[in-house]
C-alpha cells in the first residue's frame, strides 16, 4: 500500500536574531526528517519543547515552507503554499489544533462553521450540506439542539469535538492533530480519544498524532517517532517502543511518566534543560544530557538506522543492524 | 495526632455562585498530602481562600487553623506573616508568575528579609544557597538575571527558592508541573521529594495528574464539584478507589503499560456550579446511582478500612475485573 | 545600542523633516500671504512687489531648499508682520505658555495617576465609577466650553478670579486648570487600564502569597509594570507642552505660543508659523525618543527582544 503522506529529509531554517543587536543566527528546527503514513495508520510524533514537532506538522500540511526536503502527499509533491492547487488539497488533509476555542471564529455558530469547508470547497447542494453538518455533528457526539450554539456556550471537550468534526467535513484523508488533548481534563480526554479512534475506524483516515502525553500516544497510536532538536532519534510500533525504549532519550522520556507503584528513585533523571535550537551540541544533540554519552557521541551525528525488524533508532551506542533506507 | 492545619467547612462563593461547598481537611506536619480533580472542582481555591489570596469579592466562611492560629477572617498584616513564613504557595506556569521586571536574586530576598530578617550581604549569600539547593547552575552569575531569561523550569525552581526562604512548615504546590515539559516535570517532582526530606515541611501537592501524585504523596483527596469525595492513604485509593468517580478517573487515564484497550471515559461532563444537579453531584454521570443519589447528597463518612468516602452505592470492595475491549492491531 | 539610538535619530529627522515639508507646502497652497497681509484694495503691482521681496515668486521646490538652508545655518526667517526675527518672536512667548502647560502636566501628573490607580484598586465601587464619570467628561468636553463655563463661574458670578489677561499667579489659574482637565482624564483611564491589566497577572498573586504587604504589592509589584503603558501617554502629553492650548489661550487673551500661532495663521506669517511647528515637531520627536529609552529601562525584557 503506498503511503498517504511521505516526507523526505525535511529541513526548515529559521532566522533568529539574538538580542537588539546579536548577529541573525540560522535555527534548523526541523533537521532532516522523514517519515510515512499509510492510509488508516496513525502515527505519533512525541517530543518537548524545542524538538521541531509542531513545526513538522505545519510542514507536513504544506503550511510551512520546507527549506530542504519534500513532502509527497498520495504520490503527488505537495504543491507551493496558497496556490489554487494548495487551497484544493486542503479538502484532502486538515489540521486540529491544541486550543479549541481560537481555533473557532466566536461570531459563527458551530453549525455554520462544520458546513463551512463544504462551502468553501463547493461540495453538495445547499441541502445535501445541511445534511452532512447533521450527520458530523451526530458521529462527533454533538446534540442536535446544539447546532445553532456559539463557541463560548459550549464547554472545552465539546469545542473540541467541533473542531473535529469541521475537520472532518471534507472527509480527508489525513489528519493532523496537534495537542488536540492537552488542554482537556482527564475524563474528556478519553472521550475525545476514543472519538479520533472510531472516526479513524469507519472513515479509514491516516493521523498524524502529534503531542508530549506519551499515555495518550501509546494508547491510540499505532507506530510512534519520538523526536530530539529536529530529528528523529528512534521510531518504531507503539507497544514495542514504549516497553523496550531503546534509546537513552525515549528511555528517559518514557521514565518520566509518573506511574504509581514505581518509587521516584528508580526514574531517570535527566540533567539540564530541553535544548536550544539555536546553541546546537556537536555531535549528537543529546549528548550533554545523556547518562551514556561517551567521547564519540560528541563526534559524529548519529544516523537512523535499524535496530530491529521496523524499528529505527538514531544512536551510536545501541546496537543495530545495517543502516536503515527508510524508516 | 497534631495537626499542623486544620479546615473545617470551608465555603467560598463567588458573585452568589458556591464553588466550594463546606471543605474538611486536615494536615499533619511533614505529611505529604495530595489534591486531585478536574477543573473546576475547587482544589486549587481551597487553599487560596485558606490563605486570604482570593479577590476580595469572593465570599470565604469557615475555619482555617494554623497550629493554634486561627487564619480565617484573620486581619491582613497577620496573613501576611503567614504567607510565605509558615505557609508558602508555588503556582502554574513559573514564568509569568515571577515579576518580569524585578531581578530574580532581588525576589528572592524579598523573601528573605519579610520572615527571617536577612538583608544585604547575608540576604545575598542564603540567596545563593537556596538557588543552589534548587539546582539553578552557577547562581552566583544568574542573581541578577531577569525572569524572561530562564527556562519554564527554572523558574519553577526559582519559585521553589522563593517559597523556602522564609523556611516554611506547609508548602502547596498548586499544579507546579503542568506547564513544563516531561523531562522537566520528572526534575521538579524529584526535587520537590528531595526538599520535603531535607527540610521536613508538609507539601500539599495539588494537580489533575493522578501519577504525579501517587509519586509525591503519602495521601489524597479526590475532589468533585468543590466536594471532596474521597479521601485516604495513596496505595489504598489507587490500588481500589471506591467512589465512582476516582474509578472513573483511573479508568479514564491510557497505561503505559498492558494492552492497549479502549479507554472508558466518565460520559457527561463538570456540572456548571450555577446549577449543580440536587441529591450528588456526580449522579448524573455515575453508572451506579441509584434513585437516592438524585435526591440526597452522601456525607463524606470515615469507612473501616481507615478512608474517607461520600458515596450511598460506592464501588465494591473487591473491585471486579474490568471488562475492557481489545484495541485492534 | 548605538544602532538602536541612531535608527531612532534617524527617524526623529525624517518625522520632522515631514512635518516640516508638510505645512511650507500646505501654508503656500492655501493662501496669497501678501492678500492677507496687505489688503484687498491694493493695486497688483504693489503685491508683486511684495512677493518679490520676500521671495514668493519664485519656484515652490526652490523656497523649500533656500528655507532649509537657512534653517541649517539657524535663520528662521523674518516674520512678515512685525519685521523681527520669527525665532525671537517665539522664543519670547515660550515662558507664558509654560507657565500654563508646566503646571497643567504637575497637576495631570498628580491628579490623574493616583486617581487611575485608586479606581484600578477598588474596581467598581463607587469611587471608580465616578472616577470613570469624571474622566470621560474630562477628554469629552471641548477646551473652549469648559474654559468659558469657568470664566463664568468664578470671574463673572462670584468674581474670585480674572478672567483673562496676564500678569500675576491669579491670572494664571484658570487657564492651567482648563488646560489640565482633558489630560487628567485621559491619564486616569489609562493608568486604572494599565493597572487593572496589571493587578490580574499571576505575579501579583505570587508576591502576596509571599507576604509581601499589600502596599508594597501595588508599590513595588505592580506600578513598575504598569508603569510602561503610563508612561507613554505622558510622553505624549509632554510633548504638547510646547503646542501649548490654542484654544485657551485665546479665551482667556493669554500670550502665549497658542495665540501666536493662532495670529500668524490667520496672516500667513509663515516664517513664525514654519517655526512654531518645526519647534512642536522637535519637542514631540525628542519627548517620544525619550519614552523609547525609558522603555528600555523600565522593562527588561524589551532589551533583549529579537525584532524592532
Amino acid at each position: 500500500m503506498t503511503p498517504i503522506l511521505e516526507a523526505r529529509e525535511l529541513v526548515r531554517i529559521y532566522e533568529a536574531r539574538e538580542g537588539l543587536f546579536g548577529k541573525v543566527t540560522p535555527v534548523r528546527a526541523v533537521d532532516g526528517v522523514s517519515l510515512s503514513v499509510r492510509p488508516g495508520e496513525t502515527l505519533g510524533i512525541v517530543g518537548e519543547s524545542g524538538s521541531g514537532k509542531s513545526t513538522l506538522g505545519r510542514m507536513l500540511l504544506g503550511v510551512d515552507p520546507a527549506q530542504g526536503g519534500e513532502v509527497r502527499f498520495d504520490g503527488a509533491p505537495m504543491p507551493e503554499r496558497r496556490t489554487p492547487a494548495w487551497r484544493a488539497l486542503r479538502a484532502r488533509m486538515q489540521m486540529v489544533f491544541q486550543d479549541p476555542l481560537s481555533a473557532l471564529d466566536r461570531r459563527l455558530t458551530i453549525a455554520d462553521q462544520i458546513r463551512e469547508p463544504l462551502d468553501i470547497h463547493r461540495i453538495g447542494t445547499p441541502e445535501e450540506r445541511a445534511d452532512r453538518v447533521a450527520s458530523l455533528m451526530g458521529s462527533v457526539g454533538l446534540r442536535p439542539d446544539q447546532t445553532g450554539r456559539y463557541p463560548h456556550e459550549l464547554s472545552g471537550g465539546q469545542r473540541q469535538r467541533v473542531v473535529i468534526a469541521r475537520a472532518l467535513a471534507t472527509d480527508p484523508a489525513l489528519l493532523v492533530c496537534d495537542e488536540p488533548v492537552s488542554a482537556l481534563d482527564v475524563s474528556i480526554q478519553a472521550q475525545v480519544v476514543n472519538l479520533l479512534r472510531d472516526l479513524q475506524e469507519t472513515t479509514g483516515l491516516a493521523m498524524v498524532f502529534i503531542s508530549h502525553d506519551l499515555k495518550v500516544v501509546r494508547n491510540l497510536c499505532d507506530r510512534v517517532a519520538v523526536m530530539y532538536l529536529g530529528r528523529i532519534v528512534e521510531e518504531g510500533p507503539a507497544e514495542t517502543l514504549f516497553a523496550r525504549p531503546q534509546h537513552p532519550y525515549t528511555q528517559a522520556l518514557v521514565s518520566s511518566v509518573p506511574v504509581p507503584g514505581r518509587a521516584l528513585d528508580s526514574r531517570i533523571i535527566l540533567q539540564g534543560e530541553p535544548p536550544n535550537p539555536a546553541a546546537r551540541p556537536s555531535g549528537c544533540a543529546f549528548h550533554p544530557r545523556c547518562p551514556m554519552a561517551e567521547p564519540m557521541c560528541r563526534g559524529a551525528v548519529p544516523s537512523l538506522r535499524a535496530t530491529a525488524p521496523g524499528r529505527t533508532s538514531a544512536c551510536h551506542l545501541v546496537a543495530g543492524a545495517a543502516p536503515a533506507t527508510a524508516a | 495526632m497534631t495537626k499542623l492545619v486544620e479546615i473545617r467547612d470551608l465555603r467560598v462563593a463567588f458573585d452568589g455562585v458556591p464553588v466550594l461547598h463546606g471543605i474538611d481537611l486536615d494536615v499533619a506536619p511533614g505529611e505529604a498530602l495530595g489534591l486531585v480533580g478536574e477543573s473546576g472542582c475547587g482544589k486549587s481555591v481551597t487553599w487560596l481562600a485558606a490563605l486570604g489570596l482570593l479577590p476580595e469579592k469572593a465570599r470565604v466562611s469557615g475555619s482555617v487553623v494554623l497550629e493554634h492560629r486561627t487564619l480565617s477572617n484573620a486581619p491582613r498584616s497577620e496573613l501576611e506573616q503567614v504567607r510565605g513564613g509558615r505557609i508558602a504557595m508555588i503556582f502554574q506556569d513559573p514564568s509569568s508568575a515571577l515579576n518580569p521586571v524585578i531581578r530574580v536574586g532581588r525576589q528572592i530576598c524579598e523573601a528573605l528579609r519579610l520572615h527571617r530578617g536577612l538583608s544585604g550581604k547575608p540576604a545575598q549569600a542564603e540567596a545563593l544557597r537556596l538557588m543552589d539547593m534548587v539546582g539553578i547552575p552557577d547562581p552566583r552569575r544568574r542573581f541578577n538575571l531577569y525572569p524572561h531569561e530562564f527556562s519554564g523550569g527554572q523558574c519553577q525552581r526559582l519559585m521553589i527558592a522563593m517559597a523556602l526562604a522564609g523556611e516554611p512548615d506547609l508548602l502547596i504546590a498548586d499544579e507546579p508541573t503542568t506547564a513544563l515539559d516531561a523531562t522537566i516535570q520528572a526534575q521538579i517532582l524529584d526535587l520537590l521529594a528531595t526538599l520535603r526530606r531535607e527540610t521536613g515541611m508538609a507539601t500539599v501537592f495539588i494537580s489533575h495528574d493522578l501519577g504525579a501524585v501517587a509519586q509525591v504523596c503519602e495521601r489524597v483527596c479526590v475532589m468533585y464539584a468543590g466536594r471532596i469525595v474521597e479521601a485516604g492513604p495513596v496505595a489504598q485509593l489507587f490500588e481500589a478507589p471506591r467512589h465512582p468517580y476516582t474509578r472513573g478517573l483511573f479508568d479514564a487515564i491510557p497505561r503505559m503499560d498492558g494492552p492497549r484497550t479502549r479507554l472508558v471515559p466518565i460520559d457527561g461532563t463538570v456540572p456548571d456550579p450555577r446549577a449543580l444537579p440536587a441529591g450528588c453531584a456526580f449522579a448524573p454521570r455515575c453508572a451506579r446511582a441509584q434513585a437516592f443519589c438524585r435526591t440526597e447528597r452522601p456525607e463524606l463518612l470515615p469507612q473501616t478500612d481507615g478512608r474517607l468516602l461520600a458515596c450511598a452505592y460506592p464501588v465494591p470492595a473487591a473491585p471486579a475485573v474490568p471488562q475492557r475491549e481489545r484495541v485492534s492491531q | 545600542m548605538i544602532r538602536f539610538l541612531s535608527i531612532r535619530l534617524l527617524r526623529a529627522v525624517v518625522t520632522v523633516l515631514a512635518v516640516m515639508t508638510f505645512a511650507f507646502v500646505v501654508l503656500r497652497m492655501s493662501g496669497d500671504p501678501a492678500q492677507v497681509l496687505l489688503g484687498p484694495d491694493v493695486p497688483q503691482n504693489v503685491i508683486d512687489d511684495f512677493r518679490a521681496a520676500w521671495g514668493l515668486d519664485r519656484p515652490l521646490a526652490q523656497q523649500y531648499l533656500s528655507y532649509l538652508g537657512q534653517i541649517v545655518s539657524g535663520d528662521f526667517g523674518i516674520s512678515m508682520r512685525d519685521r523681527s526675527p520669527a525665532f525671537e518672536l517665539v522664543m519670547e512667548r515660550l515662558p507664558a505658555t509654560l507657565q500654563l502647560t508646566v503646571p497643567a502636566l504637575l497637576l495631570q501628573l498628580c491628579i490623574g495617576i493616583p486617581a487611575g490607580i485608586y479606581a484600578a484598586l477598588h474596581r467598581d465601587s463607587l469611587i471608580d465609577r465616578g472616577v470613570i464619570l469624571l474622566a470621560v467628561a474630562g477628554f469629552t468636553i471641548p477646551s473652549f466650553v469648559l474654559g468659558l463655563v469657568l470664566v463664568l463661574i468664578f470671574a463673572v458670578t462670584f468674581s474670585m478670579l480674572p478672567s483673562g489677561g496676564f500678569g500675576s499667579v491669579w491670572h494664571g489659574i484658570l487657564p492651567t486648570i482648563t488646560i489640565s482637565i482633558g489630560g487628567i482624564g485621559i491619564l486616569a483611564r489609562f493608568s486604572r487600564s494599565a493597572m487593572i491589566e496589571v493587578m490580574g497577572q499571576p505575579y501579583i498573586r505570587t508576591a502576596s502569597a509571599k507576604g509581601v504587604s499589600w502596599r508594597h504589592v501595588i508599590s513595588r509589584h505592580a506600578l513598575p509594570n504598569a508603569a510602561v503603558p503610563i508612561v507613554t501617554i505622558v510622553g505624549f502629553m509632554v510633548g504638547s507642552l510646547v503646542a501649548g492650548a490654542v484654544v485657551t489661550e485665546t479665551i482667556f487673551s493669554w500670550p502665549g505660543i497658542g495665540r501666536l500661532l493662532i495670529v500668524s495663521v490667520s496672516n500667513r506669517d509663515l516664517a513664525v508659523v514654519q517655526c512654531i511647528l518645526l519647534m512642536i515637531a522637535a519637542v514631540m520627536v525628542v519627548s517620544n525618543l525619550i519614552v523609547d529609552l525609558l522603555y528600555g529601562w523600565l522593562d527588561p525584557r524589551l532589551r533583549t527582544q529579537a525584532a524592532h
